[in-house]
């Protein structure tokens, strides 16, 4: 970035082509002001006028989902979606992504994204309760994958464990589509009871704006621009100055900000995330319909000689916005004193409509001096300008994103060997055992996790909730999904999907899902191609979430996730990664993914009778690329499963539950084997012998055990509901037997289930744990 | 029994000591922070909880132990009153010299999470009549392999200081989870068994419904021996 | 012959960790102390028969993206004589 001895120097269209705002855009800025912007106002424009910040290529479609319900209590515009919990209490919920960083620097660009999603949730007044994640690598046997996984990993490990919020549970998938932009996204969840929920509103002209955290230094200035750039991939180390996470910071300030919260000291709150003061401000000021004067001269300070543009821009971690009372700064301070965070009354809310920063270029606040009386101002604009005025396009699109050039493949032609194939699906990097990973988060802290990650297709939190002297234990049931293979081949489908995948696991626990989260991962939206996989994507979330009943209560885009390589461009496969929450009625609810009790009889809900196979893991492994047509998805088949699922759940009538998903039948038949190590004899119904029913990943189906006495009854209730059921055999043995197609040992199933990411995670002469001196009497 | 659980900056599982002693086991459990220089009074046991203090700069506890409460949870156990560490709580033991060696890098040198089994291989207020059982208890840390010179070690064995041991357990993990000497979980220390540091957390396996109740049989030998004895 | 190579953190770069040490001195009424920064020192044996550019050409190598990390880091190269170094 350019230092500018004078902020207040009149900016050039030069200057804003450089920041990435095209002509018509600084043409626009100019028009609206009357006047060029200034050097300072033109940096803070760019970044409020990004992608990032401003989704102004999405935001035309964004309008078409679903976001109310009578649980909604906020959607989407604030830091995060609120949802009733009933008895008083709320969760809250958002999923965001951390892409470019993480590729950048792994470690710190996933702990980043942790830190930043965390501060999401607890600026409203919610403590964080867990973190899932979703990770798209590139392809699994390249050793740069590795040494990404391996630093995104330690990274949401480092940041999440220390901040001590459990990280429940998430999904892990590969592609070489990925290879140079991986996908991190990350998802927090919180609770809060009503009265303290605090919203991210400069309310109350004449409150002040109060800085809490960390010290401002010249973190990632411009990263909200980055975040909506493309990059070159030989570029790595010429950037900005990575932001560095601080979870022991981020534990303070946690603390902090909630006893202030819970104190009411707090009017509004916002937390400092991409494009840090400036944004943050300005956010303030535009929900509440107010103005705001930023005081920079008062800012804490890590770095000498900051300039006003560095200030406002930096991303420097760990930092909070509060807006409060004057005769309430005091106690602030106080609570600030307390957990050591640095603490400064950085501006004050006006009846303006105005963003206006005031600085003294000379002044160094570090030398203990007081601050000058008649500061410069260096960016006066109008709130709207920034916020509601930013520019939105509809963007040129194709006629639909669906890929059928790729559909036709001959299965036949394809070699066929079920005991094989299931043996190599089962232990592979995309659908084994996520144990690798999972060891290396905390998933108990706050003893609030009911069920250990992998044991489950969602994961299960107990939150004890108080209100006036009475306690209430709630359940939540979380998921995270996505169908980045079949979103290639078909960008509506994909994402359609995703959603019913997401809700078919919170079901699948026995919780009925109540809220729907979102991260949107696609290429550029200047190329028709990647406008149009966005834009049928947003379409295919919409109809899904419309029809499954399940409001989507915040979300997150992420843009020109692709690389300029010398063989040319590569983008990522569009992928809508999808977080559903579920509530269950009450503990009992909850059901497992494992066979349970020898005798029980193990059924398919749902139908079998889509053999198509494109995108699944099968054919995939069998191409060697992405092709075939997808299966189709009828979401009234998939809300009527879930209606089955949940009413059986809730008659206490099922021992276990699994859906079919990535890998098909006979894998999810394997998983419910290996997860408690009880086996299977059973035989598939239909034609067994077509890869397309045994490995084919057709959505709204699940596999349950029911002891044999209520088997009527789960029958009724698929009845019903017009779900079909078909018996598929009797749980139990050290076996999985599958009539014709398999019949293998639990132990050698279960153990390449558990080395699948051995390689990724163990490099070859790597030490292992075993101890200098074995002693053991 | 009255227990107070100490709070650093960066603790975090001050919370879940709080939940197992105060909702689950119906102990008088308050939150003492790491700037108060006194505890309050009447209090048995001390429990220094798990976490990042002080963001684990340097080494895990060597910044909480220059904390202003520190000198009086040793004054504590000094006169015999029961100090219990856990995880961070353990290595601010080791490194206020409360007990001896040192808790480093995993040899594995990742964080990890999960359950493991231990054995009770001595007596003590904390495992009274428990010698011999094998529990299962979580472990979640990254700096967990206890090490100590061979003439530490041979005493901690001679005077059956070695309250916890990792055993073999099924499954394809090694029982070990961090490549500690002599495969210690935990030990005792403080004039009478008063202190104990271990690295699995007892407060995380407290109550069925997070999946067993090995960790409650410590908290209940403590209260025991604390109803009995009556206060030091 | 002994190589050693000091990583630390670039300036700019917050340090976390460094700030927490910083607190840690004060406690100990260790007062002077303006700021901490942490970094690490690698020692790294090296073949005797090397000469002393081809040692520091190696030892830039490796410090170069691995041993350091130039996103974050920066780092120096020494050679020290091994019978002085402990």
């Amino acid at each position: 970035m350019s230092e500018a001895p004078d902020p207040t120097r009149e900016a050039t269209v030069d200057e804003a082509l450089a920041l990435k705002l095209t002509r018509h855009e600084f043409e626009r800025a100019v028009d609206a002001l009357g006047r060029p912007p200034n050097v300072t106002e033109l940096a803070v424009l760019s970044v409020l006028w990004s992608e990032h910040c401003a989704y102004k290529s999405s935001k035309v479609y964004l309008g078409g989902l679903p976001t109310s319900g009578p649980r909604v209590l906020y959607g989407p515009g604030e830091n995060a979606g609120v949802v009733d919990l009933g008895d008083g209490w709320a969760a809250v919920l958002k999923i965001e992504s951390h892409n470019h960083p993480s590729f950048i620097e792994p470690y710190q660009g996933a702990a980043t994204g942790v830190g930043g999603i965390l501060r999401d949730i607890f600026t409203m007044g919610a403590r964080p309760v867990a973190l899932l994640n979703a990770l798209h690598m590139g392809d699994a046997s390249r050793a740069a994958t590795a040494n990404t996984l391996r630093g995104v990993v330690a990274g949401i490990a480092g940041y999440g464990n220390a901040v001590g919020v459990a990280t429940v549970g998430g999904e892990l998938s590969f592609d070489p589509a990925f290879d140079t932009n991986p996908l991190v996204n990350v998802l927090a969840v919180g609770v809060v009871r009503h009265d303290k929920l605090v919203l991210g509103r400069a309310r109350g002209p004449g409150n002040r704006l109060i800085y809490l955290g960390a010290r401002t230094g010249r973190d990632g200035i411009h990263g909200a621009t980055m975040a909506s750039d493309s990059f070159d991939a030989r570029q790595r180390a010429a950037r900005p100055t990575v932001q560095v996470g601080d979870p022991f910071t981020a534990k303070c300030l946690i603390e902090a900000c909630l006893e202030i919260f819970d104190a009411g000291l707090a009017v509004g709150a916002q937390d400092m995330g991409a494009a840090g003061l400036s944004s943050s401000t300005v956010e303030l000021a535009s929900r509440a319909r107010t103005g705001v004067t930023l005081w920079l001269d008062a800012v804490p300070r890590r770095a000498l000689g900051m300039s006003a543009q560095e200030m406002l821009l930096s991303e420097s971690q760990e930092r909070m916005l509060l807006v409060a009372r004057p005769e309430d700064e005091a106690a602030i301070g106080a609570i600030a004193a307390r957990w050591e965070l640095a603490f400064a009354v950085v501006g004050e809310v006006t009846d303006t409509q105005e963003f206006v920063v005031t600085h003294t270029a000379s002044f160094e606040p570090r030398d203990g001096a007081t601050r000058p009386e008649a500061p410069a101002v260096v960016c006066a604009l109008p709130v709207s300008l920034l916020t509601d005025a930013a520019p939105t396009y509809w963007r040129p699109c194709d006629a639909h994103a669906r890929r059928e050039d790729l559909w036709g493949v001959d299965i036949e032609a394809l070699a066929f060997e079920p005991q094989t194939d299931l043996v190599a699906l089962i232990g592979s990097p995309e659908l084994g055992s996520r144990q690798a990973l999972w060891r290396q988060f905390d998933a108990r802290v706050r003893n609030g996790t009911v069920v250990m990650p992998g044991a489950a297709d969602a994961a299960v939190l107990r939150v004890f909730c108080e209100d006036r002297g009475a306690r209430y234990e709630k359940r939540l049931a979380l998921s995270a999904d996505s169908n980045a293979r079949v979103g290639a081949l078909d960008p509506r489908l994909g994402a359609a999907l995703a959603v019913a995948e997401a809700c078919r696991n919170v079901a699948c626990v026995g919780a009925r899902p109540i809220a729907i989260t979102n991260c949107l991962n696609y290429a550029s939206p200047i190329r028709p191609a990647a406008m149009t996989q966005l834009r049928d994507g947003i379409a295919g979330l919409a109809e899904a979430c419309a029809a499954l009943g399940v409001p989507v209560v915040s979300g997150n885009v992420s843009l020109s996730n692709e690389t300029t390589l010398a063989q040319g461009l590569r983008a990522v496969l569009p992928t809508a990664t999808v977080g559903a929450l579920g509530q269950h009625r009450q503990p009992s609810d909850l059901v497992a993914m494992g066979f349970r009790t020898p005798g029980d009889a193990v059924f398919l809900l749902g139908p079998n009778d889509d053999p198509r196979l494109g995108g699944s893991a099968w054919l995939t492994r069998k191409l060697g690329r992405l092709g075939g047509e997808p299966p189709g998805l009828d979401l009234a088949r998939e809300a009527a499963l879930h209606r089955v699922l949940l009413a059986a759940a809730e008659r206490g009538l099922l021992r276990s539950a699994h859906d079919v998903a990535s890998g098909g039948l006979l894998v999810c038949l394997a998983e419910a084997c290996i997860a408690e190590g009880v086996g299977l004899t059973a035989r598939l119904p239909g034609s067994p012998s077509a890869p397309g029913l045994c490995f084919g990943e057709a959505p709204s189906r699940a596999v349950v055990s029911v002891a044999p006495a209520v088997e009527g009854l789960v029958r009724a209730l698929a009845d019903a509901e017009g779900v079909p059921m078909t018996r598929l055999g009797v749980a139990g043995g050290a076996r999985l037997v599958v009539e014709g197609l398999v019949d293998l040992d639990l132990d050698a199933l279960a153990a390449a289930h558990h080395r699948c990411l051995d390689a990724l995670f163990e490099p070859p002469g790597a030490p292992d744990n075993r101890p200098e001196t074995s002693n053991n009497q | 029994m009255r227990a107070v659980v100490i709070q650093f900056p960066g603790s975090n599982a001050d919370f879940d000591a709080r939940d197992a002693l105060g909702r689950v086991l119906g102990v008088h459990t308050a939150t003492v922070f790491h700037r108060e220089t006194t505890l309050p009074a009447g209090t048995d046991l001390v429990v220094l909880p798990g976490g990042f203090s002080y963001g684990d700069a340097l080494r895990p506890g060597a910044i909480a132990r220059t904390a202003p409460v520190m000198a009086a949870v040793r004054r504590h156990a000094e006169r015999g009153a029961f100090v219990l560490g856990i995880c961070n709580g353990f290595q601010i033991l080791t490194e206020s010299k409360m007990l001896p060696g040192a808790l480093t890098r995993n040899a594995h040198q990742r964080f990890e999470s999960r359950d493991v089994s231990v054995r009770v291989d001595a007596d003590g207020p904390f495992t009274a009549g428990l010698r011999g059982r094998t529990l299962r208890l979580p472990v979640a840390h990254a700096e967990g392999r206890f090490v100590a010179d061979p003439e530490t070690l041979a005493r901690l064995d001679g005077e059956g200081l070695v309250a916890l041991r990792y055993v073999a357990a099924e499954g394809p993990l090694a029982y070990n989870p961090n490549g500690a000497m002599r495969d210690i979980a935990g030990l005792y220390g403080g004039p009478r068994r008063n202190v104990l540091g271990l690295m699995p957390h007892p407060e995380r396996r407290a109550e069925a419904a997070l999946g067993g109740t090995d960790g409650a049989l410590l908290f209940h030998a403590v209260s025991r021996v604390v109803a009995s004895a009556g206060r030091v | 012959m002994l190589g050693r190579v000091l990583v630390t953190l670039k300036r700019e770069v917050l340090d976390p960790q460094g700030d927490a040490v910083a607190r840690g001195l004060a406690a100990l009424d260790l007062s002077g102390v303006r700021g901490v920064r942490v970094g690490k020192v690698i020692e790294v044996s090296l073949d005797p028969g090397l000469d002393r550019d081809a040692a520091l050409a190696l030892l830039n190598a490796a410090a170069d993206g691995f041993l350091a990390n130039p996103v974050l880091e920066t780092w120096s190269v020494e050679l020290v004589d091994e019978a002085a170094s402990p």
